[in-house]
C-alpha cells in the first residue's frame, strides 16, 4: 500500500485512489464542490486545489534525502486538483499551505462573482456548501463591482424538481447523477464562459424515480423540491434518524420536522443499503399519511357508531370482548408494516397467552414498483423480520379464500388486526362486516377502521421507536421524529429550537400531540389481563427479550444496531465492516 | 459577631443626631420645588412623541399593498426571545420570489432589543415609536401581519435614523 504525506502527516492510501479520496478516508477534508464519492470525477469547480510534490531522485533512481534523512520534496510549480490527481508512493500534499489557501480563496471568489447575494431568500441557506465555504475558504469580501449576470429562474425540470440558474455553480453533479446513477440522460451543459448553465434536452424531463436526489447533492440552492420549497427554514426543523417504510429495502432516512409536523424526508447514507440515495416515492408518499387523516385517539363502537374514548376503556372493552371467544374463533392478522418488537410481542401473546394458531399476515407485492436500483417489489418494510419471528416460511401469507370460507361458516367470529389496511385486498374488506368483533390498531382512518368495533390509535413509524428487518435481512433501528403523548419524554430525540423553548402561549408550539400508542404497549396490557405477567417498560426491553428467544437476532442490541447502522440476521455479533460515510453538506447544529 | 466600632450612631455628629434640623432641610427642598415650573406630563391626554432613536414595538414596513419582507426568517432566527414566527410562500412575480403568508410577533415575548431590525436584509422590520401596548389576553398579544404593517411614510424618522447611525 502506498503511503502519502498530507500536510506532513503520513497516511495510508490505496492504489488508484485520488488525493481527495485518500484524505477523506483519513478524516482530512479538502474543500470541494463537484467531487462526490459515488459519481465520476469531473474536476470542473477547481475548489480542491492543493500543492503536490514528489521526493527528488538522483539520476540512478535513488531517493535524495537531507542530512536528517527526510525526503527532499520538489513541489510542482502549479497547483493540482485533489479530486482527479492519483496518488503515488511518497507523494507529498499540502492542503493548507499559503499557496493552496490562496488558490482556494481565489476560486471561491471566482465562483461568487456571478452568484447572487440571495441567501435570505434561498432555501438552501443554513445547509449550503457555498455558504459554508464562503465562511471558511474565502477572503470574506468581493472585489467584483460590475453587475452580476442574470439567468433563468424557477424552471421546472420535472414533476419534483425546480431549477434556479442564477444560483447554479455548474458543478455538474446533477448531470452526473442523472447519467450514472439514475440512468436518465436528459441534462447537459449549455452555453460557455460566464453564461454556462444546465439545461434539459429539448422535450425531455427529469422524471426518473430517483430525480430528487439531485436536490440533496446540489451543493447550492439551485435545485429545490416542488414539495418542500419555501415551507420552512432548515434551522427551525429537527432531523431524526429513521428508516423508510415504503418498501422492503429499508433506505436510511432523516425525517425533517417542524411544529410536530413532517415536512421533508431525505436520505441518510448507509453503504450497505442505499448508499446516498432514496427514491422519490419514499420521500413524498409518507408525508401525507403521517400528517393527515390520523386516528387521534382510541375509539369504541357504541350503538353502531365509533366514538372517541379513553385508553383504559378501549383496552378493557377489548379484553372483555376477546374473552368471549374460543382461541380458534379469533383470527389474528400480523403485519409486515409493524416493527420486529411489535410482531414479537403480538405473536408471543397469540401463541403462548391466547393459545391460538390463527396467526398470519397479508402480503403486499407490487412487481411494477421494483427496479434494479433500490426499489423492491415487497411493499412492506418488515416482511423478513416478521416471518423470522412468526417462524413461518410460507410466502403468500393469509389464504384469503380459506379465511372467507371460515368466516362464512362461523368458524372465525372475530379478527384482531395490527397495522394493516387491506389496501389492495378490497374484496376482503366487506367480510369484516360479517364478524362479531373487529379490533384494529390503525394510524389512519380507512375502510377497515370504519368497520371496526374497537380502534386503537397507532403511532406510525415517524412516532415510534423500534427495529425493522429489510429484504436483505438487515435489522435496522429507527427513532421517533414526532412526539406523541406516549413518547413525549423520549430520550435522545433531536428537537428544534422552537420545540425546546416553546411556551403555552406560542401559537407555533400549539400543535396537536396525538394520543397514539405503539402496538407492543397495548398488547402487553391485554396479555397481562390474561395473566401473562409481562413487565416490559420500553421497546428496548422487548427487543432484548426478542434477541434471547429468536435465534437469528442473538447478540443484537440497540446500541450495536445504531453503531453499525444495522446488523444482518444471524450475524448479531459479527457486524459488517464500518464504512466512513460521506455527507456533502447538511444542517450544522 | 456584633460590630461595635464605627457604627452609624458613632459616625453622626451632634446636629445630625438631633434629627430635627434634617427634617427642616428636607421640607425646605420640597417647598422650593413648589415654586419651580412643573414638568409633569398629563399622560394619556398629553402624549410623548419619541425621537427616531426610540425602540418601540417592531413593525413591518409596508409599501402600498406589499410589505418589503421576503420571509427569510432571519429575524425569527436572531430574536433572542423567540417572539417572531414567519411562514414563507412563493410569489407570482419572479424578482421577489417569496413573501410572508403569516407573520406574527408575540408581544409578550418581545424584549424590544431591535435585533430583528438589525438583521433584516430588506429593512422590512423596524422599531416604531409605538409604546402603548395593552392587551386583554395572551392571544391578543400575538400581532398578525395586518396589525404589524405600517406604511413607510409614517416611519421616516426611524429610517432616517438608521441611515445615519447604523
Ligand atoms: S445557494 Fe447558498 S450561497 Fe447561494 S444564495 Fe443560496 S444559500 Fe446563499
Ligand atoms: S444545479 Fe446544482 S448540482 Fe447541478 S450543476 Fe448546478 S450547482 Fe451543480
Ligand atoms: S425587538 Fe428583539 S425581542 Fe422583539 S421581536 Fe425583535 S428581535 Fe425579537
Ligand atoms: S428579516 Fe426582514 S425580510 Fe426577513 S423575515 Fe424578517 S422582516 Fe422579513
Ligand atoms: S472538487 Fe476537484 S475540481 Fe471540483
Amino acid at each position: 500500500m502506498p503511503n502519502i504525506y498530507i500536510d506532513g502527516k503520513k497516511v495510508e492510501a490505496k492504489d488508484g485512489q485520488t488525493i481527495i479520496e485518500a484524505a477523506f478516508q483519513n478524516g482530512i477534508n479538502i474543500p470541494h464542490f463537484c467531487w462526490h464519492p459515488e459519481l465520476s470525477v469531473s474536476g470542473n469547480c477547481r475548489m480542491c486545489l492543493v500543492e503536490v510534490g514528489m521526493p527528488k531522485k538522483f539520476a540512478d533512481g535513488s531517493i535524495e534525502r537531507d542530512e536528517n534523512g527526510h525526503f527532499v520534496v520538489g513541489y510542482f510549480p502549479k497547483l493540482q486538483i485533489a479530486c482527479s490527481t492519483q496518488i503515488s508512493d511518497n507523494m507529498h500534499v499540502k492542503t493548507v499551505s499559503e499557496n493552496a489557501v490562496k488558490a482556494q480563496e481565489s476560486v471561491s471568489e471566482f465562483i461568487l462573482i456571478n452568484h447572487p447575494l440571495d441567501c435570505p431568500i434561498c432555501d438552501e441557506a443554513g445547509q449550503c456548501k457555498l455558504q459554508e465555504y464562503a465562511f471558511n475558504h474565502s477572503r470574506g469580501e468581493s472585489r467584483f463591482e460590475e453587475t452580476k449576470n442574470h439567468n433563468v429562474k424557477r424552471v421546472s425540470w420535472g414533476p419534483n424538481v425546480i431549477f434556479d440558474g442564477e444560483r447554479c455553480i455548474t458543478c455538474s453533479r446533477c448531470i452526473r447523477f442523472s447519467n450514472e446513477v439514475a440512468n436518465q440522460e436528459v441534462l447537459t451543459f449549455a452555453q460557455r464562459g460566464d453564461k454556462v448553465t444546465i439545461q434539459l434536452f429539448e422535450g425531455t424531463q427529469l422524471d426518473n424515480p430517483y430525480s430528487m436526489n439531485v436536490i440533496d447533492i446540489c451543493p447550492v440552492g439551485a435545485l429545490t423540491s416542488k414539495d418542500f420549497r419555501f415551507k420552512s427554514r432548515v434551522w427551525d426543523m429537527s432531523f431524526n434518524e429513521s428508516i423508510c417504510n415504503s418498501c422492503g429495502k429499508g433506505c436510511n432516512i432523516k425525517v425533517g420536522v417542524r411544529n410536530n409536523e413532517v415536512l421533508r424526508i431525505e436520505p441518510r447514507p448507509n453503504h450497505y443499503v442505499n448508499n446516498h440515495w432514496m427514491c422519490d416515492y419514499g420521500r413524498l408518499n409518507p408525508i401525507d399519511k403521517i400528517n393527515e387523516k390520523r386516528v387521534l385517539s382510541p375509539m369504541v363502537k357504541v350503538n353502531g357508531k365509533l366514538s372517541d374514548t379513553t385508553w383504559d376503556n378501549a383496552i378493557s372493552t377489548a379484553i372483555e370482548k376477546l374473552k368471549k371467544f374460543k382461541p380458534s374463533e379469533v383470527m389474528f392478522v400480523g403485519s409486515a408494516f409493524a416493527t420486529n418488537e411489535d410482531n414479537y410481542l403480538y405473536s408471543k401473546f397469540v401463541k403462548t397467552v391466547f393459545k391460538s394458531h390463527n396467526l398470519d399476515s397479508f402480503v403486499y407485492i407490487n412487481e411494477s414498483f421494483a427496479d434494479k436500483k433500490l426499489r423492491v417489489s415487497d411493499k412492506t418494510p418488515n416482511s423478513t423480520g416478521m416471518k423470522e419471528i412468526y417462524g413461518n416460511t410460507n410466502t403468500h401469507g393469509v389464504e384469503i379464500s380459506l379465511l372467507k370460507e371460515k368466516i362464512d361458516h362461523h368458524n372465525i367470529k372475530a379478527i384482531y388486526i395490527i397495522d394493516d389496511n387491506f389496501a389492495s385486498k378490497t374484496d376482503f374488506i366487506p367480510y369484516l362486516d360479517k364478524l362479531e368483533l373487529v379490533i384494529v390498531h390503525s394510524s389512519n382512518h380507512n375502510a377497515v377502521t370504519d368497520r371496526a368495533h374497537i380502534v386503537f390509535a397507532l403511532s406510525n413509524f415517524a412516532e415510534n421507536e423500534g427495529t425493522i428487518t429489510n429484504i436483505n435481512k438487515r435489522v435496522q433501528h429507527f427513532a421517533p421524529a414526532l412526539t406523541t403523548k406516549e413518547n413525549l419524554r423520549f430520550m435522545g430525540m433531536k428537537m428544534s429550537r422552537l420545540d425546546k423553548f416553546g411556551a403555552n402561549n406560542d401559537r407555533w408550539t400549539n400543535h396537536d400531540t396525538r394520543d397514539t400508542k405503539a402496538i407492543w404497549s397495548v398488547i402487553q396490557k391485554i396479555a397481562n389481563s390474561f395473566n401473562a405477567n409481562w413487565s416490559f417498560s420500553s421497546v428496548k426491553d422487548v427487543f432484548e427479550d426478542l434477541t434471547h428467544h429468536i435465534e437469528s437476532f442473538k447478540g443484537m442490541t440497540y446500541n450495536s444496531l445504531k453503531e453499525y447502522q444495522g446488523l444482518v440476521l444471524g450475524k448479531g455479533t459479527n457486524p459488517d465492516k464500518k464504512v466512513k460515510n460521506y455527507e456533502s453538506h447538511y444542517m450544522k447544529p | 459577631m456584633n460590630i461595635t466600632k464605627n457604627t452609624e450612631a458613632e459616625r453622626l455628629n451632634f446636629w445630625e443626631r438631633m434629627y430635627l434640623p434634617e427634617i427642616a432641610r428636607g421640607l425646605g427642598l420640597t417647598f422650593r420645588q413648589m415654586f419651580k415650573p412643573s414638568f409633569v406630563r398629563q399622560y394619556p391626554e398629553e402624549k410623548w412623541e419619541p425621537t427616531g432613536s426610540y425602540r418601540g414595538r417592531p413593525v413591518l414596513v409596508a409599501e402600498g399593498n406589499d410589505e418589503r419582507c421576503v420571509a427569510c426568517g432571519l429575524c425569527a432566527r436572531v430574536c433572542p426571545a423567540l417572539a417572531i414566527q414567519v411562514q414563507a410562500s412563493e410569489t407570482l412575480d419572479l424578482s421577489k420570489e417569496r413573501f410572508p403568508v403569516l407573520f406574527e410577533i408575540n408581544m409578550l415575548r418581545c424584549i424590544y432589543c431591535g435585533f430583528c431590525e438589525e438583521v433584516c436584509p430588506e429593512e422590512a422590520i423596524i422599531m416604531s415609536k409605538d409604546y402603548e401596548l395593552v392587551f386583554k389576553s395572551q392571544k391578543e398579544a400575538i400581532l398578525g401581519k395586518e396589525q404589524l404593517r405600517v406604511p413607510v411614510e409614517q416611519l421616516q424618522d426611524r429610517l432616517e435614523f438608521l441611515r445615519q447611525y447604523r
